[in-house]
């Protein structure tokens, strides 16, 4: 030893383990709920809780995928539209109408699977594009932004798919243990997510892409590889999405599934904490985000202000996440 | 040069979470003096600058700049103020002209426009005064660190600063830039501006300096005027320690005797990778350390990439272990035994807002791994002993890596690959930007490791560090191997004429 070091136990800010920007978050939240206890009548209801818990799951799940995509310094614009493919292409193989295999549970687990993976196929193709022709995350995904809800409204000749299906309705509208089907998929996926950034090999590789390519390279990683399988993951994510908002519907409207889904997921995101600059993900603070984004969208709609006038507060409480980020950040 | 107090920070005090950066540290400069700040990585330079220029807020302290009393929040309020600060990596726009660099945010306007002549001209002028001739209509990118440095430098004169604060200007510079970077130096004190001068060069503060501050544990152990300290009691000052004790520590002899081994790890011959590397030969044998010596620009590091598997060379062989290879990929190179530091820590080294562990670990992970989850009990064992064999200081290995001290840093790169136990080590500059007292941990630990076997390929500016660190000493020049010399033969003057003027001029001067 050459010198004195100066050596002090590290102290944790907060009781959280992502400190401040979570902590933040979780404030909000907080104070958005001590707001509709007192304002919004029969917020405690059950009904409320499963109102906001079943339309949460979707922006949850995607932003989930998103968040992992932020965090090796990309974006994924095209979510939204793999919902629609995803959705679009479910009704027509159950139905038989696509594979012609009538309906029956050999159709609706055809159903089930394909669909996703078509999403994550497609997914594939935007860190293809991202990995091996190193375009930007943004106009990667921004041509399946733009080509993929024309390729679901192609596949439905635009028509709106209204259907009777078992399956789906359990899916839409069935409870295990009183907890709705969805919310039992979306805890899977943010616990496996959470586990997957905090524990594997893939999760720290993927953090090291987003927080210096370069040395990520230099050290080895298949930095490519690891692109293409998280664009590859947030398509699968937004096949299960698509899944659930037909299900929900009993219909499929290659117009509007997932219509606007990718700026909901990038909120969450940035609302939850997580660095768009990559290199960080907090699936957790993820989660918040999108329980702020769902819980202010429920609390303006209650008091009757229109949807209009709630995008605009949308994007107002985006600002002061980011903007409460870059404070946080300051030196 | 006048004796009045420019700038003044006393009882500067700072600490991040818990742990003191600065303790009731200061400085003081004249008008017109030019300071040298020394100290180790960590000692607190870099963060006592940052409280001048406002990057960092202080926990107590005063600062007075022209005899009053300031406060700069912000660098840019410090700017205003007129201090102006020229970093390592400088901080301009890469794709704009020089012209528009020097007037970023106070263009010269016409009638509401940029009055893109005048602004030209004025530029050329500010530059002239230096004697710099460039277009300054050209990109920044166009040019060398070095002119970009005085294009830094020609701004903070536009701004007609009072204090220009220069941390580490000439680590990526060479001989003849940093000759200029000191006419520059001396120009701007013949103005009556004071200039604090970073360095881990000693040479480079005797030749600029009018006095110099040495800082340790974050408090100001000594000022004094430059000429009436010796080199030895800078670095005891330094170090913490009597001078008795740094003459043994730098006695350290670097001839034991051990022999690297017969076999050869690396042999590369008519090694070609386009843009830089035209015919380069060399080879290391285990337990070797070669030295590949070489001015900006005659391929080393190019070299060193093609030999990695970044680069692709188009002709020539290269064979590892006895084997011809051609690695198509940086994970081919490091499964079949090599690692690479790269030069730039920062941007190809660190990742910096990850864990200590997890950097240390970055390259070795997946073999940590079973079934894609990381072993994290065996990822501690191997880091914690890492960390005391480099001897490495840190808070906690779940600390962010970009809160190490450079030489801490590089000590985890290090360590980086060595926890793959590789059979050839490539460094780029190991020892570039870091403290005198990391440096020879660092020097001490290659040959270390050398002598256990490993061969080392290491790319050096420092001819003390080829001459004395390394058993044989290749010679770059454009691209191509121009000289070998054995350890006996490497003698200071020999490397550098033949790194100015190929073998030729070497095989008849002798050295």
């Amino acid at each position: 030893m050459q010198e004195l070091e100066i050596v002090a136990p590290r102290r944790r800010r907060l009781v959280l383990p992502h400190g401040g920007a979570l902590g933040g978050t979780l404030l909000s939240l907080v104070l958005l709920v001590l707001f509709n206890l007192v304002a919004t009548p029969h917020f405690t209801s059950l009904q409320t809780l499963y109102v906001n818990l079943t339309q949460v799951t979707t922006i949850v799940i995607v932003a989930v995928g998103m968040t992992m995509v932020i965090a090796t310094g990309g974006i994924d614009l095209s979510v939204g539209s793999l919902m629609a493919i995803s959705g679009a292409l479910a009704p027509l193989i159950f139905a038989g109408k696509l594979l012609g295999i009538g309906p029956g549970p050999l159709a609706d687990g055809l159903a089930f699977v394909l669909p996703v993976l078509v999403a994550m196929g497609f997914g594939c193709f935007n860190g293809w594009l991202v990995a091996r022709f190193r375009i930007q995350p943004i106009v990667a995904t921004l041509v399946l932004f733009i080509a993929g809800r024309g390729i679901a409204q192609v596949m439905t000749n635009g028509n709106l798919q209204a259907f009777h299906n078992a399956a789906f309705h359990t899916l839409g509208l069935g409870r295990v243990l009183g907890v709705p089907i969805q919310v039992w998929l979306m805890a899977t996926v943010v616990g496996i997510a959470t586990w997957v950034i905090a524990r594997t090999l893939y999760g720290r590789q993927l953090l090291a892409v987003g927080g210096n390519e370069a040395a990520a390279r230099l050290a080895g990683l298949p930095v490519g590889r690891i692109k293409i399988l998280v664009y590859a993951v947030s398509g699968l994510l937004s096949g299960i999405a698509g899944l659930i908002v037909i299900a929900i519907n009993s219909s499929s409207d290659a117009n509007l599934v997932g219509l606007g889904m990718e700026l909901d997921a990038i909120a969450a995101v940035a609302v939850g904490g997580t660095a768009l600059t990559g290199g960080r993900a907090s699936i957790i603070g993820t989660l918040l985000g999108a329980l702020i984004i769902q819980l202010l969208r429920y609390t303006l709609l209650s008091h009757g202000i229109p949807d209009a006038a709630a995008l605009v507060v949308k994007a107002a409480v985006i600002l002061v996440a980011v903007y409460i980020q870059q404070v946080r950040r300051a030196p | 040069m006048g004796d009045e107090i420019l700038l003044s920070m006393t009882g500067i005090t700072k600490s991040f979470s818990g742990v003191m950066a600065l303790k009731d540290a200061g400085l003081t400069v004249a008008r017109g003096e030019v300071l040298g700040l020394i100290g180790q990585n960590g000692a607190g330079k870099s963060t006592l600058l940052k409280v001048l220029t406002g990057a960092l807020a202080r926990d107590r302290g005063t600062v007075r700049f022209e005899g009053a009393v300031v406060d700069f929040r912000t660098p840019q309020d410090a700017q205003a103020g007129g201090i102006a600060a020229i970093y390592q990596e400088i901080n301009l726009v890469p794709l704009r002209s020089v012209a528009e660099n020097i007037f970023l945010g106070r263009e010269p306007r016409r009638w509401g426009l940029i009055d893109w002549r005048r602004m030209n001209s004025q530029a050329a002028q500010l530059l002239g005064q230096f004697d710099i001739r460039v277009d300054v209509r050209q990109p920044l990118n166009q040019f060398n660190t070095a002119t970009q440095q005085m294009v830094a430098i020609a701004r903070a004169i536009g701004q007609r600063s009072r204090l220009v604060v220069m941390d580490e200007p000439t680590s990526s510079l060479d001989d003849r830039e940093v000759a200029v970077l000191f006419d520059v130096i001396r120009q701007l004190k013949a103005r009556g501006i004071g200039v604090i001068f970073v360095s881990h060069r000693l040479d480079e503060l005797y030749a600029v300096c009018d006095r110099v501050t040495v800082m340790r544990d974050g408090m100001t152990v000594a000022d004094q005027p430059m000429a009436s300290i010796g080199k030895l009691e800078l670095v005891a000052s330094m170090l913490g320690r009597s001078l008795e004790e740094v003459k043994q520590f730098g006695a350290t002899a670097f001839h034991e005797d051990f022999a690297p081994r017969a076999a050869k790890v690396l042999e590369v011959a008519g090694l070609k990778s386009a843009p830089r590397v035209a015919a380069v030969d060399l080879d290391v044998r285990e337990g070797e350390i070669v030295g590949l010596a070489g001015l900006l620009g005659s391929g080393r590091t190019e070299t060193a990439r093609a030999i990695f598997g970044i680069d692709r060379a188009q002709a020539g062989t290269i064979r590892f272990g006895g084997l011809q290879t051609g690695f198509r990929s940086a994970q081919d190179a490091i499964r079949a035994g090599i690692g690479f530091c790269s030069e730039d820590r920062k941007t190809e080294g660190i990742v910096p807002d990850m864990s200590v562990r997890d950097n240390l670990t970055l390259a070795l992970l997946p073999q940590l791994t079973r079934h894609g989850v990381i072993d994290q009990i065996r990822q501690r064992e191997i880091v914690d002993r890492l960390v005391k064999r480099l001897g490495i200081r840190l808070a906690s290995a779940d600390q962010k890596i970009r809160e190490l001290s450079g030489g801490n840093q590089q000590k985890v790169l290090l360590a980086r690959w060595l926890c793959m136990q590789p059979r050839l080590l490539i460094l780029d500059e190991p020892t570039r930007g870091i403290d005198v007292a990391a440096k020879a941990e660092i020097q001490g630990l290659i040959r270390e490791l050398a002598r256990d076997g490993l061969g080392v390929l290491m790319i050096s500016s420092e001819l003390e560090e080829l001459t004395e660190g390394c058993h044989r000493v290749r010679v770059l020049r454009d691209g191509r191997s121009v000289a070998a010399f054995d350890h006996e033969q490497a003698t200071e003057h020999a490397i550098m004429n033949a790194m100015a003027h190929g073998p030729a001029e070497v095989s008849h001067a002798g050295a």
